[in-house]
C-alpha cells in the first residue's frame, strides 16, 4: 500500500487545489499515469503516479483548496491486484484486551483509515476551511478571520494552537502590522460595515490566484521600501528598426512587437549594469548571472508573469517567438512553474490601452520592475525648435534596499540609449 | 544476514514492536533486539494477563450475586491452577501474535541483550545473542524501547524475597491465592491485583502514601471509586507511610505511620506496587553521555536524545507508563526519522483501570484545570440513573466532565463504573477533534446505554441535564 503524496510542483509551492480527479477507486494505474490536476496559484498541472497499483481511496476530495504539499491524497494498494483480501493477523493490540480472540480470526490486516478517509475529506471540502470546532469558536470570539489563519493540523486543519499563534501575535512588544512578518492582507471591516448594502453586488470567492496576488501585493507594497523612476524615450527609430526587423523575418512568420524590443533592451540594460539585476535577501545582495525576464500578461481572473530566461543572450525573434508561446500557454493556464517563477526583472506594459505613465508594484525578490506605457505623438522641444515625435513614458520602480537612486538611473539611462538607438543592442 | 539496517528497534514491548512495524511499512529495512519475550511487559506481564485474571475474578464474583438477576448455581468454586494458566496462555497466544507480524512485516529479530557502543554517526548495538556468542548491528537510527520495571525500595523491605513479597511478576502466577493480601500502592496495578484477589475472596489491604486512591485520577473519582471499592470488602489505609515491610515465617509484617501514629498489619502475602523505574541500566548509556533523569532517558518531542541517531519511546522515556503511550510515541518517532510524521497533534492519553468497578479518564482533573488558571464548567452523572446501568445491575459509578467555560472546550473527563474503559475513548476523540460541548450535546448517544451517561454529564456542564 502507497499514499500518493500532494506534489510540490515548485519549490516554492506550499499548498494547491486537487482540481480534478481522472481516476477513481478501484482504477488500477501505472507509473506515470496522470491521476489528477492540481490548480496553484498560477497553473494547472498534471500529477502522474510513481507507484503502480490499485486506487483504494481517493483521500482528498475533488475541489479542495489549500491541500498542504505532502499530505496523502490517495492511497493505491501495492501489488497492483484488487483491494488485497484480508490476511490473517494476530490480535495484538495491547491495550484492546480481546484475550480470547484467536490470531487467525482477528480480521483486516491493512484496511486502516481506508473507510473513514473520503469522509473526511467531504466534510472539508464542503466547509471550505478546515478547522476544528474550538479553533472556530476561539476565531469568533477573538475576532480573526479563519481564512488568515494557516493551519497546522493535519490536511492543514486549523486547530486551536493556531489560533493562539495568531492571537498571540498583537500581544507581543510590537502590535504593529510590519510586526507580524509574511502576515496576509490585512483584515479590512466588512462591506457592510463600510455602507455597502448587503445583496448591492455580487460576490465572487477568492480562488487561488486572487489569494496569492492580494497576498503578494500586499506585501510586497508594504515591506519592500520602493521607489519610482521615470524617463520619456523617442521611439520613432526603434519603430523603424521594427519595420525592417519585420520585413527580414517575414518568411519565417515570426512578428517582432514593440514590447519584444522593451524585453531586449531591458536584458541588455541589466547586463550592462548588473547592480539592478540583483535582489535583497537577509543574507546579502544577490547579483543574477542572467536577465531572467519576467513579462506580466493579463489573464482571466488575474495575471501571471512567464519569464524569458537570459534574454539577454536571445535574439529578438527568438524572445518574439517564444514570447508568444508563453502569453498564449499562459491564457491556457497551462504554464509550467518554473516557466513563472523566479524572474530577476519584470515588464509590465499597458501601452495598448493607452496608458500614459504607471508604476508597477515589485515582484519580489527581484529588484525592479519597468512599467511602459503608450507611445505616442507628443510635441518635443530639439533645441530651441519645437517638433513631434513618438514618445513613450517608462518608469522604473526599484527595491531601495538593493537598487539605489542612482543604479536606478543609470540603468533607464542605458535602457533609453538603447531605445534611441536600436543598434546598440548589437553591441 | 547483513548487519546494516535503517532502524534498530532495541525492545519488542508495544513500544517496540509497533515501532518497528511501522518502520518497515515506510520501507526501512528494521531488526528489532529482544531479551526476553516479544510483547514485553504489557502482554506477557502486564496489560494483557493482568485483563485475563481479572475477567476469571469478575466472572466468579459475579457468580456470588446470581441471585440479584433471579439467577442460582450450585458450588461456586475456581480452580487457581487454571485461572493462571489460562492467563499465561493468552499471553503466549499474544506474543506468538506479534511473532507472525514481525515476519509478515520482514523485521528481523534478534533473540539477545543489547547493549549500545559508539558509533559512525548513531550509536551501534552489541548484542548477547541467547544462542550464544555477540553479534554487532549497525543502524542510521537506533531506538530504545527497553520499557521498564517495578520499582523496589529495599531499605524498608519493598522489594521481592522470592516468596512472600511480589511485585506484579510474582503477583501474576503464584501457586495459591494468599488467604490475605497487603497492596503496598494504589495506582492501577496495585489496584487491579486488589480486586483480582478480593474477587477471589482474598482479605486485602492497600496502603497509599497520599491522601487517596488512584492518586492521579479527579478527586471525586478516587472517592465513588474508594466506596465502590470498600463495599466489596476491600480495606484501605491512605496518607499512609510505610516504614517497614518483613516477611516472616507464616507471613508479612508491615509497619506504617498514618498522622504520626504506628500500626502493624500481619498477612499471607504482599505486593510492591509503589510506581516503575525506567529500564536504563547495562545498555552502555553512561559511556555514550545519554542524559538520563530520575531513571528515564529524556527526550524530546520526536523522542530523540541528546546523542545523535539515538531515540528512546515508551516506559524507558517517562511517563504515564502505558502501552498506547509507547506504541504511540513509537509511530511518531520512526515516522519522523523517515520524514513522514504528519503534524504533531497534542492527542491526550486515556488512562484505565480495569478493577471492578472500572475506572477511566482523560485530560485534565478539575483540580489540574483549575491549577492551570481556568474557568471550568463541571458536569456529572451517576450511573445509579442510568436505564442501561439499572438493567444491568451495575450501577455503581459515575461520569464527570471539565470544560474550559470561556471556550466550551472539553479539557478532561473522568469515569468510574461498568465498562468504562470501552468509552473513555468518546472522550478522547472528541478532545482530540478539539470538540466543545455544542458538538459533544449535538452528538446521538443510542439508548439504553451506559454511554448516554456520557452525554448527561455534558448536558450537565451546562445546566441542561435531562434524567437528573
Ligand atoms: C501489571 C501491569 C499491568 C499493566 N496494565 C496496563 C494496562 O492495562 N494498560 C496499559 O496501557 N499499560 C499497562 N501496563 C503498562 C504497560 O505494560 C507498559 O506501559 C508497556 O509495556 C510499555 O511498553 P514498552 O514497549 O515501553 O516497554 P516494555 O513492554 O517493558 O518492553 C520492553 C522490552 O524491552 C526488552 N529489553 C529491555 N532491555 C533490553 C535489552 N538490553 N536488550 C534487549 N531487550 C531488552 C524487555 O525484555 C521488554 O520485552 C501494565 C503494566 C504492568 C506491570
Amino acid at each position: 500500500m502507497t499514499d500518493v503524496l500532494m506534489p510540490a510542483l515548485s519549490p516554492t509551492m506550499e499548498e494547491g487545489v486537487l482540481a480534478k480527479w481522472l481516476v477513481k477507486v478501484g482504477d488500477t494505474v501505472k507509473s506515470g499515469d496522470v491521476i489528477a490536476e492540481i490548480e496553484t496559484d498560477k497553473a494547472t498541472m498534471e500529477v502522474e503516479a510513481v507507484d503502480e497499483g490499485v486506487v483504494e481511496a481517493l483521500l482528498v476530495a475533488e475541489g479542495t483548496e489549500g491541500v498542504k504539499v505532502n499530505a496523502p491524497i490517495a492511497r493505491l494498494s501495492g501489488e497492483g491486484g484488487a483491494a488485497a483480501p484480508p490476511q490473517p493477523a494476530a490480535k495484538t493490540a495491547p491495550t484492546a484486551s480481546a484475550p480470547t480472540a484467536e490470531p487467525e480470526k482477528v480480521a483486516p490486516p491493512q484496511s486502516e483509515a481506508v473507510p473513514a478517509a473520503p469522509v473526511r475529506a467531504v466534510t472539508e471540502g464542503a466547509s471550505r476551511i478546515a478547522a476544528s470546532p474550538l479553533a472556530r469558536r476561539l476565531a469568533a470570539q477573538k475576532g480573526i478571520d479563519l481564512a488568515t489563519v494557516k493551519g497546522s493540523g493535519p490536511h492543514g486543519r486549523v486547530i486551536r494552537r493556531d489560533l493562539d499563534a495568531a492571537a498571540g501575535a498583537p500581544a507581543s512588544a510590537m502590535p504593529t502590522a510590519a510586526s507580524a512578518g509574511a502576515a496576509p492582507a490585512r483584515q479590512v471591516l466588512s462591506l457592510e460595515q463600510m455602507g455597502i448594502a448587503p445583496g448591492s453586488y455580487d460576490l465572487t470567492p477568492l480562488d487561488m490566484m486572487r489569494k496569492v496576488v492580494a497576498r503578494r501585493m500586499t506585501e510586497s507594497f508594504r515591506d519592500v521600501p520602493h521607489f519610482p523612476l521615470s524617463i520619456d524615450i523617442e521611439i520613432d527609430t526603434l519603430l523603424t528598426a521594427r519595420v525592417a526587423i519585420n520585413a527580414a523575418l517575414e518568411a519565417s512568420g515570426v512578428k517582432v512587437s514593440v514590447n519584444d524590443l522593451v524585453i531586449k533592451a531591458a536584458a541588455m540594460a541589466l547586463k550592462a549594469v548588473p547592480d539592478a539585476n540583483a535582489s535583497y535577501s537577509p543574507e546579502g545582495i544577490a547579483r543574477h548571472h542572467h536577465a531572467d525576464v519576467a513579462v506580466a500578461v493579463a489573464i482571466d481572473g488575474g495575471l501571471i508573469t512567464p519569464i524569458i530566461r537570459s534574454a539577454e543572450t536571445k535574439g529578438v525573434s527568438a524572445i518574439a517567438v517564444e514570447m508568444k508561446d508563453l502569453a498564449a500557454r499562459a491564457r491556457a493556464r497551462k504554464l509550467k512553474p518554473e516557466e513563472f517563477q523566479g524572474g530577476t526583472f519584470s515588464v509590465s506594459n499597458l501601452g495598448m490601452f493607452g496608458i500614459k505613465s504607471f508604476a508597477s508594484i515589485i515582484n519580489e525578490p527581484q529588484g525592479a520592475i519597468l512599467s511602459v506605457g503608450a507611445g505616442e505623438k507628443r510635441p518635443v522641444a530639439r533645441g530651441d525648435v519645437l517638433a513631434i515625435a513618438t514618445v513613450m513614458s517608462v518608469t522604473l520602480t526599484c527595491d531601495h534596499r538593493v537598487v539605489d537612486g542612482a543604479i536606478g538611473a543609470r540603468w533607464l539611462q542605458v535602457f533609453k540609449g538603447m531605445i534611441d538607438n536600436p543598434v546598440i543592442m548589437l553591441a | 544476514m547483513s548487519d546494516a539496517f535503517d532502524v534498530v528497534v532495541i525492545g519488542a514491548g508495544p513500544g517496540g514492536y509497533v515501532t518497528a512495524i511501522r518502520a518497515s511499512q515506510l520501507g526501512l529495512k528494521t531488526a528489532v533486539v529482544e531479551r526476553e519475550a516479544l510483547g514485553g511487559v504489557c502482554l506477557n506481564w502486564g496489560c494483557i494477563p493482568t485483563k485475563a485474571l481479572l475477567k476469571s475474578g469478575e466472572v466468579y464474583e459475579q457468580l456470588g450475586h446470581l441471585g440479584d438477576y433471579g439467577l442460582s448455581v450450585e458450588g461456586r468454586a475456581y480452580d487457581f491452577t487454571k485461572v493462571i494458566e489460562r492467563s499465561r496462555g493468552v499471553a503466549k497466544q499474544l506474543s506468538a501474535g506479534v511473532a507472525f507480524l514481525m515476519k509478515k512485516h520482514k523485521i528481523e529479530v534478534v533473540d539477545g541483550a543489547a547493549k549500545l557502543e559508539k558509533g559512525q554517526g548513531a550509536p551501534s548495538v552489541a548484542v548477547s545473542l541467547k544462542a550464544g556468542g555477540t553479534r554487532t548491528l549497525t543502524a542510521k537510527s537506533v531506538i530504545l524501547a527497553t520499557g521498564a520495571r517495578a520499582k523496589v525500595i529495599p531499605a524498608i523491605g519493598l522489594a521481592p524475597d522470592g516468596d512472600r513479597i511480589w511485585t506484579y511478576r510474582e503477583a501474576m502466577v503464584p501457586k495459591t491465592a494468599p488467604k490475605s493480601l497487603l497492596v503496598v500502592g494504589s495506582g492501577a496495578i496495585g489496584i487491579e491485583f486488589a480486586s483480582f484477589y478480593r474477587a477471589l475472596g482474598s482479605e486485602v489491604t492497600v496502603i497509599e502514601a497520599l491522601p487517596r486512591i488512584l492518586p492521579v485520577e479527579d478527586a471525586e473519582i478516587s472517592d465513588v471509586a474508594l466506596k465502590a471499592y470498600k463495599k466489596r470488602g476491600l480495606k484501605f489505609h491512605v496518607g499512609a507511610k510505610v516504614t517497614k515491610l518483613a516477611a516472616t515465617k507464616t507471613g508479612v509484617t508491615l509497619t506504617l505511620e498514618t498522622d504520626g501514629k504506628t500500626e502493624t498489619l500481619e498477612a499471607e502475602r504482599a505486593i510492591v506496587a509503589v510506581g516503575i523505574d525506567g529500564n536504563v541500566e547495562d545498555l552502555g548509556l553512561e559511556a555514550l553521555g545519554v542524559k538520563i533523569d530520575r531513571g528515564h532517558v529524556v527526550t524530546g518531542a520526536h523522542g530523540e536524545t541528546n546523542v545523535p541517531g539515538l531515540y528512546a519511546i515508551g516506559d524507558v522515556a517517562g511517563p504515564p507508563w502505558l502501552a498506547h503511550k509507547a506504541s504511540h510515541e513509537g509511530v511518531h518517532c520512526v515516522e519522523h526519522i523517515a520524514g513522514v510524521a504528519g503534524p504533531d497533534i497534542a492527542a491526550p492519553i486515556p488512562g484505565c483501570t480495569y478493577a471492578t468497578p472500572q475506572v477511566a479518564s482523560v485530560g485534565l482533573t478539575e483540580a489540574q484545570a483549575k491549577d492551570a488558571g481556568l474557568t471550568v464548567k463541571v458536569g456529572r452523572f451517576p450511573f445509579r440513573v442510568n436505564g442501561k446501568a439499572i438493567a444491568a445491575g451495575e450501577t455503581e459509578g459515575l461520569v464527570k466532565t471539565v470544560f474550559d467555560a470561556a471556550t466550551g472546550a472539553l479539557i478532561g473527563a473522568h469515569m468510574v463504573g461498568g465498562e468504562v474503559t470501552e468509552m473513555i475513548q468518546g472522550f478522547a476523540l472528541a478532545m482530540t477533534l478539539e470538540a466543545t460541548e455544542a458538538e459533544l450535546m449535538a452528538t446521538v448517544f443510542p439508548h439504553p446505554t451506559m454511554s448516554e451517561a456520557m452525554h448527561e454529564a455534558v448536558l450537565d456542564a451546562f445546566g441542561k441535564v435531562l434524567h437528573l
